[in-house]
């Protein structure tokens, strides 16, 4: 049974439909990605996924689960978190504190039990704490732990909102172009990271516009262009693919994919 | 020699306590410190008015304490949640009037039903003589205030719920708007006294030598009782903000569709706060009353909504103890009459003056520059909660 | 004919007050749509108008006293933009929120100090207390002809400001695309100014007018900060037409609100109908859903 199932998800800002009848499924443990040229609907479609925004029409299962409507902190519940593409870590706090508040959806201590601090309630304090740092360790990251998020670099910023996605012991994760912004040896860095987290159990989905490290990770990917599937299947026959190859040729696409593209389509 | 490296290696991670437990008694000495401190210049400053010869402003500084209960649950609310309430005076005066008409309203039509014994036998209801040595039958002020606390609760749950869920701007006009309806609504009825409040409001006497009374005779023993009181509310709300609850404020503060994306119930925490936030004043407001044995429209105005948020403004939003502080120095200044009639004019300067200049507090320099010896930030302040 | 006659009085009262509440909400929208603050003491430009030209008038004749008052208020607009404004851009929503709040209290308390706390009010422009005009089966003070007389060539000259002067083009550019505005070479800061400029003296103006049906005293601004901003958001903040029905809407529904309540309660109609209006819709009847600025989600 796939784990995740889109089935004919629509949406439209006004006049504009920016998802249009999107189906697609994720089996568990793959790593999946999502391409296309920007405002190919990539983004809409996380939103709608992790809760942020509602479908005018569709549905979406999680193990067979039906998931439409939920809010965000309903989705997270039930097994799915995401980064996004601007890391959106609390600045105020330090990474630890950060990765901590990844657990509150599987912790449960309320108002009137941390104001008593009742039997339990710093047990599970310390716990969160000890699960927040090994989520830490799991990436490399123990280094950083008191330091204020707000210090760090960019690269450093990606890897905590990772370490926090993780800490909500997802099922499946969304990544939201996880790679931009990076360097190529932070990005390799990256997709051993993504393959580490593969092996730990969770199902990736991520958009993405680095076309190699795409071809290099993912199992299955699915082609979305002006808000539809245009197709979906592993990285050699989406190479083959000639809509595809038109699509990302024919200048929609910024300059470096076009290159790339070439480069990979003519090793056919 | 490798150990030792590899320990404080570890420490600097924080994977390891910064403390081992030979140090857990400077850390625990660390914590209690500033409640301590709190305590120890409570004490001295009744010992000092006392020596002075001037113990009767204790009973300004009291009244500054309770005021300062309303300023610490606004802090909670706009400093962590990060939500702005102008209406705040609004839930002082509920709590206020709603323990004000319960304990002088003569409920005598009812007295000779069987009802009215179960509730008199119940200490619901207590029969007593009102200011001209009538026999009168009114609620007990311990059932008053648990009425004024269900009163809040519905209140506050009532217009949070579709407040909370609006931005910035339109949050701070709906409450604004809200603590006008109720001033309005407190100055027009004759049943809560209209321009002139409620006056007669009894005594509560919480236990065998603890009463909440006016009366100079028991002005230290109440001077303790709201110090005690601010201090107990001081304790749990610092395990609060200390805890996951806290964290997740902070969250929804910092970047709340972020916090959404963690598993918070944002709408959930923020609607929590803010009734928390509305009990803690509609407290305040009840414990003042039966302390000044009245309370009137002033209360609920917007002008005393504006106050709280200036000293909120001015502790440092987010800081408890910077807020208390402030909170009790000026409101005390202000009852001495220091402001003179520019009482509200100061207040709504400070709080132009603090937002333009110091936006988190003007406190927070000067506390940085003390703290200097001490050398922790608010970050590892907060770890170190934790390891405890 | 009793009933009818009745009713068309309280209709009268409510768009005679309401038109105030217009101009009020005209002002909030100004600001608003130039610098993104709700200006909370615009309120008291309204009270400043009337309580400046009172004192004038004892040196000046009337005309003469109304101009004055609507230059200073004016000025005044323009000085706290400055003051407060054109620094703290950086700043969040909730500081400027929280800044015009304590300049309402300042204003207010300001003018209780420089005046005094005695209701006052200008004379009559035409006529006197008892002179009435009879329109429609009802009588009317020539004032509230004046009132809406001068709303009217208001919102009108506004419009006309906007759309056909080469500052009022500027400000609605700088209010709709401020980079592209700056790159057309616009002074930004200076249609800040200008915006709260303008919006003081619109409400000096309808300060003035109001002044002999209402009284002028120093916390009549509060409530009307609240009632045009209640306004302005039924109409759809933003939008400018809007502002001025929302504004007659409001009046109206007080007017007849005041007919069944008790008299102390006069207020709480129009504060509950923003309370309404925010909750359920806060895009107004005018504005448009998705209003994402509004709410959360």
């Amino acid at each position: 049974m796939a784990l995740l199932e889109v089935q004919e998800i629509r949406r439209s800002f006004g006049g504009l439909v920016a998802v249009n009848r999107v189906s697609f499924a994720v089996q568990p443990g793959q790593i999946k990605a999502i391409i296309g040229p920007n405002g190919a609907g990539k983004t809409t479609l996380f939103n709608i996924i992790s809760g942020l925004l509602k479908a005018d029409s569709g549905q979406i299962r999680l193990r067979d689960r039906a998931i439409s409507g939920f809010k965000p902190h309903q989705i997270v519940a039930a097994g799915i978190a995401r980064t996004f593409q601007n890391p959106s870590l609390f600045y105020r706090m330090s990474v630890l504190e950060n990765v901590m508040v990844g657990r509150h959806s599987r912790t449960r201590w309320e108002f009137a039990g941390c104001c008593l601090r009742l039997p339990g309630q710093p047990t599970e304090e310390r716990f969160i704490r000890e699960t927040a740092r090994s989520q830490l360790d799991f990436l490399g990251l123990a280094s950083l732990a008191a330091a204020p998020a707000g210090a760090l670099s960019f690269g450093q910023r990606r890897m905590v909102e990772l370490a926090r996605a993780l800490a909500t012991e997802p099922e499946l994760l969304l990544l939201d172009e996880p790679a931009s912004g990076l360097n190529p040896k932070e990005k390799e860095q990256l997709g051993e990271q993504i393959r580490r987290i593969r092996e730990r159990g969770v199902t990736v989905l991520l958009v993405e516009h680095d076309m190699t490290m795409v071809m290099d990770l993912s199992d299955d990917i699915l082609v979305l262009h002006n808000g539809e599937v245009i197709a979906e299947g592993p990285p050699a026959t989406i190479q083959s693919n000639p809509e595809v190859v038109t699509v990302y040729l024919g200048g929609e696409f910024r300059p470096a994919e076009e290159v790339e593209l070439a480069r990979l389509t003519s090793r056919l | 020699m490798k150990k030792a490296e590899d320990r404080r290696q570890n420490q600097e991670c924080g994977t390891e306590p910064r403390f081992q437990t030979s140090d857990f008694r400077l850390q625990t000495f660390r914590t209690l410190l500033p409640f301590a401190l709190f305590a120890l210049a409570l004490v001295a400053l009744q010992l000092g008015l006392r020596a002075a010869g001037r113990e009767y402003c204790l009973t300004q500084l009291t009244m500054s304490l309770y005021y300062a209960i309303v300023v610490i649950g606004l802090c909670l609310v706009m400093g962590y949640a990060g939500q702005v309430s102008l209406g705040h005076g609004a839930f002082f005066a509920i709590g206020g009037y709603t323990a004000a008409v319960l304990t002088t309203h003569d409920f005598t039509r009812y007295g000779t039903s069987g009802w009215a014994a179960g509730m008199k036998a119940a200490h619901v209801l207590t029969a007593r003589d009102d200011l001209y040595g009538n026999p009168i039958l009114t609620a007990s002020p311990g059932a008053a205030f648990c009425a004024a606390m269900l009163v809040t609760l519905a209140i506050a749950g009532l217009i949070g719920y579709p407040a909370l869920r609006l931005k910035g701007h339109y949050l701070a006009m709906a409450t604004l708007g809200f603590g006008l309806i109720i001033n309005k609504i407190v100055v027009g009825t004759a049943l809560f006294g209209a321009a002139d409040g409620i006056n007669g409001v009894p005594e509560w006497r919480l236990a065998p030598g603890l009463t909440v009374s006016g009366r100079s005779a028991l002005r230290v023993e109440n001077y303790y009782l709201a110090g005690g009181l601010v201090l107990a509310l001081l304790v749990l709300l610092r395990n609060l903000i200390l805890s996951r609850v806290g964290r997740a404020l902070q969250a929804i503060h910092d970047r709340e569709a972020a916090a959404g994306a963690m598993g918070i119930n944002t709408a959930a925490y923020k609607l929590r706060a803010f009734v928390l936030s509305a009990l803690l004043a509609a407290m305040a407001g009840v414990f003042f009353t039966h302390y000044t044995g009245g309370i009137g429209p002033s209360e609920a105005s917007a002008f005393k909504s504006v106050r709280y948020v200036a000293l909120a403004a001015s502790g440092g939003m987010a800081s408890l103890w910077g807020v208390t502080g402030m909170s009790t120095l000026l409101n005390y200044l202000s009852l001495r009459g220091l402001f003179g009639s520019y009482d509200n004019a100061v207040f709504g300067a400070l709080l132009i003056l603090i937002v333009s200049i110091a936006p988190e507090g003007p406190l927070k320099p000067l506390g940085q520059w003390l703290r200097k010896p001490f050398a922790r930030s608010a970050v590892e302040r907060r770890l170190e909660h934790g390891a405890a | 004919m009793e009933n009818t006659s009745l009713a068309l009085q309280y209709l009268l009262s409510g768009v005679t007050k309401g038109s105030i509440y217009a101009v009020v909400a005209i002002g909030f929208n100004l600001i608003y749509s130039a610098t993104g603050v709700l200006n909370f003491a615009q309120g008291e430009f309204v009270m400043l108008g009337g309580m400046v030209a009172i004192t004038l008038a004892h040196y000046a004749p009337l005309p003469v006293a109304v101009a004055g008052a609507v230059v200073i208020v004016a000025l005044l607009g323009g000085l706290l933009e400055v003051a407060f404004f054109r620094k703290l851009r950086r700043h969040s929503v909730l500081h400027l929120i929280i800044i015009t709040i304590g300049l309402s209290i300042v204003l207010q308390e300001a003018a209780l100090h420089l005046w005094d706390e005695k209701v006052r009010s200008l004379p009559y422009f035409t006529g006197n207390e008892v002179s009435s005009v009879k329109i429609l089966g009802a009588a009317i003070s020539p004032q509230v002809l004046w009132v809406l007389g001068t709303v009217a060539v208001m919102v009108i000259s506004l419009q006309v400001f906007l759309k056909y002067t080469l500052p009022g083009r500027a400000m609605r550019a700088c209010s709709s695309n401020p980079d592209a505005a700056m790159l057309a070479g616009i002074n930004i800061p200076n249609m800040r100014t200008l915006s709260f400029a303008l919006s003081a003296a619109l409400g000096a103006l309808a300060g003035c007018v109001i002044s002999p049906i209402t009284m002028t005293h120093y916390e009549m601004g509060a409530p009307l900060a609240i009632k045009g901003f209640a306004a302005a958001i039924l109409g759809g903040l933003g939008n400018p037409m809007g502002a001025v029905a929302g504004g007659l809407l409001v009046g109206v529904l007080e007017a007849f609100a005041v007919s069944k309540l008790p008299a102390a309660y006069n207020d709480v109609a129009a504060f509950a109908v923003l309370l309404l209006v925010l909750f359920v819709r806060p895009h107004g009847l005018f504005g448009r859903p998705g209003g994402e600025s509004v709410r959360e989600h």
